[in-house]
């Protein structure tokens, strides 16, 4: 909307610059570029706003009917299973403990057995190659519904692939990019032996450490062999009881897990909801703590980068003015939007021009972006000379092996470009641009997606259980792998299939894709989107105005 | 989307079928029973009105012609 208004303004200036005289045009050029000027910030705002459309209504009810209808035969097998009809082909408890507490009699089991077990061909499939922008399938197959599989011995060659977290294709095994990393597993080994407190440093993860805080702009940083672990094993130690945690609704498992295994009291916001955290910190510093009424003795904010399940984007400079209003500490976990977004692969921060000596924390993963395994934490010295002797993950677990170290000491250079080449910055400009034009096109095709439009991670929402299975299957008889996600990762009525967008796939791949895509929509009826669609001429005015300025 | 022949696209309308109810996901021998049960239900639907609409209608009519038409006829039948 923003963008068709300077489209026109622009045209405006150009036929009043010819017809008005001097100072009438002098004065209307000013208040032009004025309003234009305004018009280019809200334009890069209304970029940012992110989407999460409502499907119709007769979608939700199918959604609960099909739902409804296939827990109901559950019943029934379960019935046929109990009475001995059946053959059970799961865990059962032995004929000498029928009588103890059942264990497994609960939802989660019974979900798993009636609904999980029928349709899981389209999860763990198994890879037999790299996870680049294309891959290699083992074809399985079952005789008796996908209680157990057998391998046919073929492979479904050169499937795209939509699903791996390989945001700037670093996951390559061209010999020339991996040459030093051979080089250091011939000078380290592959193995460290050892914690990094023990005898477990090496000069290479010095290296590392020193690299990634020049990349994050912060003082200081330390490095984790596992991502999980790091997120789980260094909130205790940054805070424990006494202490307020204030963490978003979607946040993922290990920040949860963290935020648990330390003893503070964890308070939930919704999701990106900036009204719901005020009010909470408002009431944190009002109220203090349950019953004593002290003041609370640390209050962190836990917020992600960009969340994978719905692709949506933080309000970054929103919880820094919170923050620094109620004075407290902010946890950012990039790992996700790390090497990701901004202009030159810095996060968040880069992409909301934030100082990022204002987030006390900066958590992120070398798994997703850079091709390796691994997590960081950055922030100021103190912080990070504290956690080398507090954290349990730097006392108790193993060192990263030098190989992977090497990885993602090859992966920064060669995005800050001190390998000497563009490559690093080709390869974010080509997600970027990648992620513009999946996005859009989808939208076109009238899916709903959810999320923000710099993020590449793209949600599809597919809601019926049925259509998810038949959604992933019809796509791998079209050799390209996607990754369904439903209930209990997402809630009930909203499974969706998310597509991660990588700088190694080609405009070819893309297309491709999204030829499939609309056949496929086309087939099971999964256009659901109500908005009207912006026709292709507006994608055309978005590079008419690049040229004008 | 364009269909070769109608059986393609009773085809498809019946995967429409398995896929908004969830019965994809079951068994063949489940699917039967369900689209048994289901065409039965259906079957007893239509039977029920195709025996009783046509009653309940002629009754209906009847009631309000008694009650607006009838009068001036019945009055002439009287006096005659």
């Amino acid at each position: 909307m923003a963008r068709s208004a300077n489209g026109s303004g622009l045209k405006q200036l150009n036929h009043s610059g010819m017809k008005w005289d001097d100072s009438g045009k002098n004065g209307y050029h000013r208040i032009t570029t004025e309003k234009l000027g305004a018009g280019i910030s809200t334009a890069s705002r209304q970029n940012k706003q992110e989407s999460f459309e409502q499907a119709p209504m007769y979608v939700a009810v199918c959604t609960y009917m099909g739902f409804g209808i296939v827990t109901l035969f559950g019943y029934f097998r379960d019935f046929l299973r109990a009475v001995g009809l059946e053959k059970c082909n799961l865990a059962q408890e032995r004929e000498e403990q029928k009588d103890f507490v059942p264990l497994y009699q609960d939802f989660e089991n019974f979900y798993t057995r009636n609904l999980y077990m029928r349709v899981r061909d389209n999860w763990n499939r198994p890879i037999c190659s790299l996870p680049g922008p294309v891959f290699d399938l083992m074809e399985r197959v079952s005789d008796d519904y996908n209680w157990t599989f057998r391998f046919t011995g073929r492979t479904i060659p050169n499937v795209i692939n939509m699903g791996s977290y390989n945001y700037l294709g670093f996951a390559e095994n061209n010999a020339d990019f991996l040459k030093t990393v051979a080089d250091k597993v011939q000078q380290y080994g592959a193995g460290v032996c050892s914690t990094r407190q023990e005898i477990g440093n090496l000069s290479i993860h010095e290296e590392l450490e020193q690299l990634v805080a020049n990349f994050l702009g912060v003082e200081s940083a330390m490095t984790y062999g596992m991502g999980f672990a790091t997120n789980s094993m260094n909130i205790p130690a940054l805070v424990g009881k006494g202490c307020l945690i204030l963490s978003d609704e979607l946040n993922h498992t290990s920040l949860i897990l963290g935020a648990r295994l330390s003893g503070a009291t964890i308070r939930v916001f919704k999701h990106n909801n900036m009204h719901s955290l005020e009010k909470m910190l408002k009431e944190a510093i009002c109220c203090g703590q349950p019953r004593t009424h002290r003041a609370w003795r640390k209050i962190l904010i836990m917020v992600e980068g960009i969340y994978s399940m719905e692709g949506s984007v933080v309000r970054l400079p929103e919880v820094i003015a919170l923050k620094k209003k109620y004075k407290a500490h902010l946890y950012l976990d990039e790992a996700h939007s790390i090497g990701a977004v901004g202009a030159t692969g810095r996060g968040v921060t880069e992409l909301f021009h934030v100082n990022p000596a204002d987030v006390d924390v900066m958590m992120g993963t070398f798994t997703k972006s850079f091709g390796a395994s691994g997590g960081y934490i950055a922030g100021k010295k103190e912080l990070v000379d504290y956690l080398r002797s507090h954290s349990h993950s730097a006392v108790y677990a193993s060192a990263m092996s030098p190989p992977v170290t090497e990885q993602i000491i090859r992966a920064i250079k060669c995005i800050m470009g001190k390998d000497g080449t563009t490559e690093g910055i080709r390869r974010i400009r080509q997600l970027a641009e990648n992620t513009r034009y999946f996005r859009a096109r989808l939208k076109e095709m009238g899916f709903i997606i959810y999320g923000n439009d710099d993020s590449p991670v793209i949600p599809v929402l597919l809601y019926m259980p049925g259509k998810v299975v038949a959604f992933a299957r019809e796509m791998l008889q079209r050799k390209i792998g996607v990754v369904v996600v439903g209930f209990p990762a997402t809630p009930i009525t909203e499974a969706r299939a998310r597509f991660c967008l990588s700088a190694a796939h080609t405009r070819a791949m893309l297309n491709q894709v999204l030829q499939h895509l609309n056949e496929v929509g086309d087939l099971l009826c999964l256009k659901f989107s109500r908005r009207k669609r912006p026709s292709s001429l507006d994608l055309c005015e978005e590079t008419d105005f690049g040229l004008d300025s | 989307m364009y269909f070769k022949n109608f059986r393609e696209y009773l085809s498809w309308l019946y995967f429409q079928y398995l896929l908004i109810t969830g019965i994809y996901v079951l068994e063949p021998w489940e699917k039967s029973i369900f689209n048994s049960i289901l065409f039965s239900a259906i079957a007893m639907v239509v039977y029920t009105s195709y025996v009783f609409i046509p009653i309940h209608l002629r009754l209906a009519l009847e009631f309000f012609h008694e009650i607006f038409g009838g009068q001036p006829e019945s009055t002439m039948t009287l006096m005659n």
